[in-house]
């Protein structure tokens, strides 16, 4: 269709209004030209009669009423995909960004995608191995789950995913083909440029396809940035069957970028200011990670998201941990004590794990093990903040004993160097030692045998003496 | 006669349609050229708003809004059960064999399958006097459930004019013809329609007075629900109500269940179905999906069908209820219920009332819970539906609306706590913030079905937790080394409870549903300890000499050292206190 209209009615932030167009269809992507010879694209958000109110994805900067040129894509938001797509860079709506030319499209798929019929999916099981401890041993990462990182300003979170991607999915001499998609929204030219450096240290960029939409990028652009690396994603496991990996950081930006559009559009605000479809739209990120049955590939996703002012409970944080397979949780006090990743196990959690470890995954003695970690440091809160009540003299042997296994657990289980990639094994067998610190007694959460077995008996003759 | 009108606009999943095509309020319309399934909510001079249950994607204005002449309603018929369906009763595995592994617009399938032939017996024969209610047909539709056709609740009192033969016959086959008082015919057939927004009705409701036993310890013992009852379990993102819902799925003495999942995760609904598929229900022995029929509208898929589902998933369960069946609802979650409301309220414009829900929130609410209760149906039988609500509070905290106006409604509180879960102690359900208005009524049951002491062993327990909490205020400020003996004992019995008693490991296989007969017992011997114990510090033994003996870790290790078949095991661990009372007695008195 090669009809062009000449003008627009309004323009207000991102959006643009045209009247008097015909044949619209809800969410089609436009086309403008203007005068200073650019061309951008936007989007139909909403449409009455022959008024459509259009979002510019490029931003409205030095766009006029009268000297534009509107065309009508007859299409919704569609992305051109090929294998070739592995080893290139993007800018956040899918155009090469690298020199290296266009990409020639084996299809075409629109970037919204579609939801997965749960009769579809295949449950995940496969636990994926990161070297990290507190990660394998207590809220393990199952492939094609999505695990987020919530993690505040200034925290590790970008080096952490980056040995979760180093160690994950390259370490490991496997012939089953993997790739990792990365997708910054609204990120620092530093964060982008740490991960570039990461992938190519580690000999990976021809795996890696990265969608970038930087901090001073359009800020409309990056509310399609996520949903193009998906559909990338989607298509290199589900079409060629590979093992992806996506990172998608700021999801806190992707969540500012939607409330900042929505308050132009004039919608009714619900928390903070967010719009009241702000769970739902990131449910249909997040909703695209997976497994399907009859394809040999998956999804795995690991979005990264600050938390503004540290606090869990903001909505963006709030309505991800509802959606999410678990969260991994950064502390800002372990990260000021030293301790590398300064992961807070007590909030953390994997809900695929339970059946994703265990005999004929990991061992038999992980779930046990992990919930009288988990029981125990909980404990150690108690007794710290007993300490701070009473000091540390006046405490009980067994809360003392309780702050040094409080300190040794951070300091040896989960603090690790940037380069150290732990084994299950060691990972479990580290855990066993660091439980000889507590009293046999104190140890309700394993099962019996097990507990004989892996904590072994000298206590046990200790008591019958 | 069709009545069309004209797309105006578009927003979102609400679309605006021109003219008066003379619309109901509630009516099912079909929109578009791929004929997506909506709802019309609003009506104005002029201008009707409608929501739609699909992608609007590609919409657009001057194209076709077809209505229906009906509301929006579910096929009730045998196939519900050990199926799943999408939150406006479409098959998901039919969706599958049409669209492949995604979920496209416009799929039109059959909500249950129409040319499978059921072998039927027919109950009623020519001459009868029916009304609305009495059954007509029985069909064996899985193995644990036998379902009973009826005359729809609409209809007046009535004669049979003809019946068919038993026989093998589709849900559509007309089986039954009836004469109306009026002298015309109507037939009835396996299957009917009834609108998902109304209530299927009842003769007269009873008051609560059997419990739902669910094998969950914390729940039968503490805070029981009542068969009929409403219940919610409130509780931050990973303190496990999706954990707990899928036990009282799995564990619970109800006949039937019906499994909404509101908004939730895909993989969630993947595991249930897995999961129910190969597991065998404790009641029949045969696979728990064959009672169970699972609505999944996964929080990916449009919202307006998602604020629909719970009326979905009721309307089953009131179907089944009438047969006379113990229906049980979880539905996972009503927060994303609600605040599909919320969106589509902020889509229309309307005023929000607080944190930008809408003003009527409590009402649907209210009226969603009230459609829970054990009754008398039309036709006599006895049936009850309970629901089972969970509630995703913002931040985990319960003074947000929909935990509030949920607690108005509902008459057992599982409160999900955030520390508890922390510390991995499963179920995470307080013991202080829950309740139960049940406890009263069900006492009689209690007293005759499980034991006469039972409502006052459970009092004793609460009240050594309770105990506990005040006296963990003083060990907070100054350690517990200070505490007389007999607080430290105390604190060591709520330790067992809480352990022992209150922990109960989902994956363990003997330990994962518990009957009445070992809750009681267990309750028993943790009291007979702590009765004991009390008499010891009294002769002046302290503490310290109590607990070198394991006798403690022994009573938590009972949930998992005494088989659920086999309650003589309990005798030896009264021998073992008294030996344990008389060994310390005789050591050091």
């Amino acid at each position: 269709m090669a009809i062009e209209y000449l003008g627009l009615s309004e323009i207000n932030g991102p959006l643009v209004v045209l009247e008097g167009v015909k044949d619209a269809a809800y969410e089609e992507i436009v086309e403008f030209h203007g005068d200073d010879g650019k061309t951008r694209i936007g989007r139909i958000t909403e449409i009455y009669e022959d008024k459509a109110v259009i979002q510019v994805f490029e931003g409205t900067d030095d766009m006029s009423l009268g000297n534009t040129h509107t065309r009508l894509t007859g299409h919704p938001m569609e992305i051109g995909l090929s294998e070739d797509i592995l080893g290139r860079t993007f800018n956040g709506i899918g155009e090469p960004i690298d020199g290296l030319g266009e990409i020639i499209p084996e299809v075409s798929l629109n970037i919204n995608g579609l939801p997965l019929n749960p009769v579809s999916r295949e449950y995940p099981r496969n636990y994926i191995n990161t070297g990290i401890s507190a990660i394998d041993g207590l809220t393990t990462l199952i492939r094609g789950q999505k695990l987020p990182i919530f993690s505040g300003n200034g925290l590790p979170h970008d080096k952490l995913a980056a040995q979760i991607v180093r160690q994950a999915s390259l370490g490991s001499g496997t012939d089953e083909q993997f790739a990792i998609v990365f997708a910054a929204m609204g990120v620092k030219y530093d964060v982008a440029e740490f991960f570039r450096r990461t992938f190519e240290d580690s000999g990976a960029s021809d795996h890696v396809v990265m969608f970038l939409n930087l901090a001073n990028d359009p800020v409309v652009e990056r509310l399609l940035t996520p949903k193009i690396a998906l559909t990338a994603a989607e298509y290199l496991a589900f079409e060629k069957g590979m093992h992806i990996l996506v990172i998608l950081t700021d999801i806190t930006s992707y969540c500012e970028a939607m409330r900042e559009v929505s308050s132009s559009k004039g919608e009714i605000p619900s928390r903070k200011g967010y719009p009241g479809y702000l769970y739902s739209e990131l449910a249909t990120l997040y909703e695209r990670a997976g497994i399907v049955k009859g394809s040999t590939g998956s999804v795995t996703q690991i979005p990264i998201l600050t938390m503004p002012n540290d606090d869990i409970t903001h909505p963006i944080p709030d309505l991800t941990g509802y959606i999410t397979e678990g969260q991994i949780v950064l502390d800002r006090v372990l990260h000021g004590q030293g301790v590398y990743p300064p992961i807070n196990v007590l909030p953390s959690l994997s809900r695929l794990m339970k059946d994703g470890i265990g005999e004929g995954f990991t061992r038999e003695d992980h779930q046990g093990i992990a919930n009288q970690l988990f029981s125990c440091y909980a404990r150690v809160g108690d007794a710290r903040a007993l300490a701070s009540v009473i000091g540390e003299d006046e405490l009980s042997p067994l809360d003392k004993q309780y702050l040094a296994f409080g300190k040794a657990f951070e300091e040896e289980f989960v603090g690790q160097l940037e380069t150290e990639n732990r084994s299950i094994k060691e990972t479990l067998d580290k855990g066993w030692s660091l439980l000889h610190l507590l009293p046999r007694e104190e140890l309700d959460r394993v099962d019996t045998k097990i507990l004989d077995k892996y904590y072994g008996t000298e206590q046990k003759d200790s008591e019958g003496a | 006669m069709s009545r069309t009108g004209r797309i105006y606009g578009v927003n979102g999943p609400v679309i605006y349609v021109k003219d008066d095509p003379g619309l109901k309020i509630a009516e099912m319309v079909f929109a578009g050229p791929e004929r997506l399934v909506g709802e019309v909510i609003g009506l104005k001079k002029g201008l009707t708003t409608v929501q739609v249950y699909e992608e609007t994607t590609g919409l657009k204005p001057g194209e076709t809004v077809e209505g229906t002449g009906a509301p929006i309603s579910v096929l009730l018929g045998p196939g519900i059960l050990n199926n799943i369906f999408d939150g406006v009763e479409r098959p998901l595995s039919e969706i599958a064999l049409k669209s492949g592994k995604y979920i496209t617009r416009g799929v039109s399938v059959d909500s249950l399958d129409t040319e499978k032939k059921w072998p039927v017996h027919i109950t009623v024969k020519p001459g009868d006097k029916v009304s609305a209610g009495t059954i007509i047909a029985e069909t064996q539709e899985t193995r644990s459930i036998l379902h009973k056709s009826m005359v729809p609740p609409d209809y007046p009192e009535c004669t049979v004019k003809s019946a068919a033969a038993d026989g093998n016959y589709n849900v559509l086959e007309p089986l039954v013809v009836l004469t109306m008082p009026d002298g015309s015919e109507r037939s009835v057939s396996l299957s009917q329609k009834w609108p998902i927004r109304i209530p299927r009705p009842t003769r007269q409701r009873y008051p609560a007075s059997i419990p739902l036993i669910t094998g969950q310890r914390i729940l039968d013992t503490l805070f029981p629900i009542a068969k009929g009852g409403t219940a919610c379990i409130p509780g931050g993102f990973g303190t496990g109500k999706t954990m707990n819902q899928h036990q009282i799925a799995k564990w619970s003495d109800a006949d039937i269940i019906i499994y909404i999942g509101c908004g939730e995760r895909g993989n969630e609904m993947t595991q249930v179905l897995e999961d129910f598929g190969k597991l065998s229900d404790p009641k029949t022995g045969n696979l728990m999906m064959e009672r169970t029929s699972l609505i999944a509208n996964t929080s990916n898929m449009p919202v307006a069908a998602r604020e629909a589902s719970i009326y979905t998933g009721i309307t089953l369960a009131e179907y089944y209820r009438d047969m006379g069946y113990d229906v049980a609802i979880m539905a996972d979650s009503t927060s994303r219920w609600a605040e599909a409301l919320r969106e589509l309220s902020g889509r229309l414009e309307e005023m929000p009332a607080e944190e930008g829900f809408p003003a009527y929130l409590a009402s649907r609410l209210s009226a969603f819970y009230e459609r829970a209760g054990m009754m008398q149906n039309l036709n006599g039988t006895e049936g009850s539906v309970s629901i089972i609500g969970a509630v995703s509070p913002q931040g985990g905290d319960f003074s947000e609306p929909v935990t509030q106006n949920t607690k108005r409604f509902v008459r057992c509180f599982w409160g999900l706590d955030k520390t508890l879960a922390y510390a991995r102690h499963f179920p995470a359900i307080h013991w202080l913030t829950s309740y139960s208005e049940y406890l009263e009524d069900l006492s009689p049951w209690y007293r005759t079905h499980v034991s006469p002491r039972f409502v006052t062993d459970r009092t004793r327990i609460m009240a050594i937790l309770n105990q506990e909490s005040s006296l963990m205020e003083i060990v907070k400020l100054i350690g517990s080394d200070v505490l007389p003996d007999d607080q430290k004992l105390t604190l060591e019995i709520a330790r067992v409870i809480r352990l022992g008693f209150l922990q109960q490991n989902a994956f363990h296989a003997e330990d994962t549903c518990v009957p009445m007969d070992k809750q009681f017992r267990m309750m028993e011997t943790i009291l007979y300890l702590n009765e004991r114990c009390r008499d010891l510090i009294v002769r002046g033994m302290p503490m310290s000499i109590l607990k070198e003996n394991d006798i403690f870790e022994r009573v938590i290790a009972i949930k998992y050292d005494v088989p659920n078949d086999r309650p003589e095991l309990f005798d030896q661990y009264q021998k073992d206190i008294d030996a344990f009372y008389d060994d310390v007695l005789a050591r050091n008195g």
